[in-house]
């Protein structure tokens, strides 16, 4: 604690108090990771908040400089571990812009399907975080059933429970069984719905959720957009801005679904906001699954994509690109792209600049977090303490992504 | 342009977009590209501020989007920034370019997007270049009392401190790095396609060109 500025206030009787300075986190349950804000207050209104990021930098973009593209590739699971695909999609694409390299359809239909199941799977996290920062625990625990269910599925696609790497420049990294996409589909009909309909029939028309959140942090449309907010953020706001639907990627131009936005710019539009997506995402999933054609699920293009492991038995040439493609990797066109794909979060955008060789010669990573954690000044001002919390639980931060 | 083959995000077409802008923007351009269908426009310094200004009031550029540093150590002004520009009305991208060293600061757009802040700042934390208005160009991401900077291509990737718990001591003390195995970069690029090393075997060839 420590005295700021002395001034009278109306409420103790002429008695002097001061602003007092706290410190909140790095590390706090409802700081979503390792965010230290130091926090300047009157009683227990906010008057400014300093947040101070970067306690989780790793270098990311830095080492990925040394690394080549493909090998680069994990280090985007890494960064939002809440949505590991949906950072590995940016990327990736970036690096089919470069290389202008055409992608089966088969394999563009399983991006969308894993991306949707990804947002399910993040906003599962964010929502159940959410609730529990004001008060709630049992919705939480159910909804973690259901991110339980979503990181099984990424285990029978690619092996892994969180960091799959399943993406890959010129496609996907293995097929998927059909018991795993009628899995994916009965799921999506019947445990989701069921499950996530009760954890949130709690919460959405409850009388504390409500007083916590309904008016919290209103943010202007201008503000949103000069402030830099995207995703939930800005549809929060009223305003219908959508990558999959404004900038389409893969096949997300032939998904038939609908963009939620807020009427009244508070937390509780943004909690709403995700619960709609999540329905949303359910939708874009069935048709995928309905409409997957069989193919081929990555180019035959053998100096991006390597070659089957059968074929390599046979043939010399397989296993020659099969080498190459695993030691020395693949070239990327001289130039530079910045390629943004709609993550859970927000715009995750990177901004890749190749010089021809088989290393990024720069990697720059457009956070999500980055942009709406600076506005926490202006939307706690005026708030008191505890709102603080809703506040960031609304913003969705994870600062593996942020710190980068 | 060659035919799109790849699936990134699709916007509004480009065509006529580049000379539109560079004709508008006038005597502050450099230079403009347009390749794998992003719009590079490359303005003076100076400028930058007038020319976000102009994109972002005439032009319909509402967002800045992102600024990224990054480092030409071979440029006589090694540094550029790039900024990511949006507009959600046109439903179009653009990238706007600046260069400088380590001396020469940036005006700041700070007074446009209150967002800058904080991407001025990442800028200035991971290369050092500064930005001239920007009342708070504190380091970001960095440790407190970090020195240097490290996206700059001359900074080694393992950095120059480490820092440990020690259990003497009761707290986390920082030493100088020290690697149990030397820094390894591997160099897979073929030894047929340019090389810059001489291939084993080869050293003897080397000599008898020097007689």
């Amino acid at each position: 604690m420590s005295g700021l500025t002395l001034e009278e206030s109306p409420t103790t009787d002429g008695e002097q108090i001061s602003n007092y300075t706290i410190n909140f986190g790095p590390q706090h349950p409802a700081a979503h990771g390792v965010l230290r804000m130091v926090m300047e207050l009157d009683g227990e209104i906010v008057e400014r908040i300093d947040p101070h990021v970067g306690l989780l930098h790793r270098g990311t973009e830095k080492l990925i400089e040394y690394k080549t593209y493909l090998q680069a590739l994990p280090y985007f699971d890494r960064l939002d571990y809440c949505s590991p695909l949906a950072q590995e999609y940016s990327y990736i694409l970036a690096i089919e812009k470069l290389l202008n390299v055409e992608v089966p359809e088969r394999a563009q239909y399983l991006r969308v399907l894993f991306a949707e199941l990804t947002r399910i799977c993040n906003h599962m996290l964010n929502i159940g975080a959410h609730v529990m920062d004001v008060g709630a625990m049992t919705p939480n625990l159910w909804v973690f059933e259901l991110r339980e269910d979503c990181l099984n599925f990424f285990e029978r696609a690619s092996g892994a429970r969180m960091h799959s790497a399943y993406f890959r420049p010129g496609g996907v990294h293995q097929d998927v069984p059909l018991k795993l996409l009628t899995d994916i589909g009965d799921w999506c009909d019947t445990r989701l719905p069921e499950l996530f309909g009760d954890a949130m029939s709690l919460v959405i028309d409850n009388r504390i959720f409500k007083q916590r959140n309904v008016d919290i942090a209103h943010v202007s449309k201008e503000d949103a957009i000069a402030w830099g907010f995207s995703g939930p953020m800005i549809r929060a706001a009223g305003i219908p801005w959508d990558l999959r639907k404004s900038q389409p990627y893969d096949v997300y131009d032939r998904m038939d679904f609908e963009i939620p936005v807020g009427t009244n710019s508070d937390c509780y539009d943004r909690f709403m906001v995700r619960v709609q997506e999540v329905y949303q995402s359910a939708r874009i999933i069935k048709q995928c699954i309905k409409e997957m054609p069989e193919g081929p699920i990555a180019t035959d293009d053998r100096k991006v994509a390597p070659p089957k492991r059968a074929e390599m038995k046979q043939s010399m040439e397989a296993l020659i690109h099969h080498f190459k493609l695993y030691t020395e990797g693949f070239h990327v066109p001289a130039g530079e792209v910045y390629v943004a794909t709609e993550s859970p979060k927000g715009e995750f955008g990177v901004y890749l600049v190749s010089d021809g060789s088989n290393k990024p010669y720069r990697c720059k990573i457009r956070p999500t977090a980055f942009s709406h954690l600076q506005a926490m000044d202006f939307m706690c001002k005026g708030h008191m303490l505890p709102d603080a919390t809703a506040i960031l639980g609304a913003i969705d931060v994870v600062f593996g992504e942020c710190d980068r | 342009m060659s035919t799109v083959l790849h699936s990134a995000p699709k916007f509004t077409s480009n065509e006529g977009v580049r000379d539109a802008l560079t004709k508008a923007l006038g005597k502050h351009v450099i230079d403009s590209s347009e390749a794998h269908g992003e719009i590079i426009i490359t303005v003076k310094r100076e400028a930058v501020e007038d020319v976000l200004r102009s994109l972002r009031d005439d032009h319909d550029y509402q967002q800045l989007v992102e600024i990224a540093g990054a480092d030409y150590p071979d440029r006589a002004e090694r540094f550029e920034c790039v900024y990511m520009l949006l507009s959600l009305t046109k439903n179009h991208r653009i990238m706007v370019k600046v260069s400088t060293d380590e001396d020469t600061p940036v005006p700041t757009v700070t007074t446009l997007w209150p967002v800058a802040g904080w991407l001025e700042r990442e800028v200035f934390d991971m290369y050092g270049v500064t930005f001239d208005g920007n009342t708070d160009l504190r380091r970001i991401l960095t440790d407190y009392g970090f020195e240097g900077h490290p996206f700059r291509k001359d900074f080694p990737l393992t950095g120059y401190t480490e820092l440990r718990y020690s259990e003497e001591e009761k707290r986390v003390v920082y030493e100088p790095v020290e690697l149990a195995q030397d820094f390894r970069s591997f160099d897979f690029t073929s030894p047929w396609e340019g090389a810059d090393y001489v291939l084993p075997g080869d050293e003897k060839a080397e000599k008898e060109d020097d007689k």
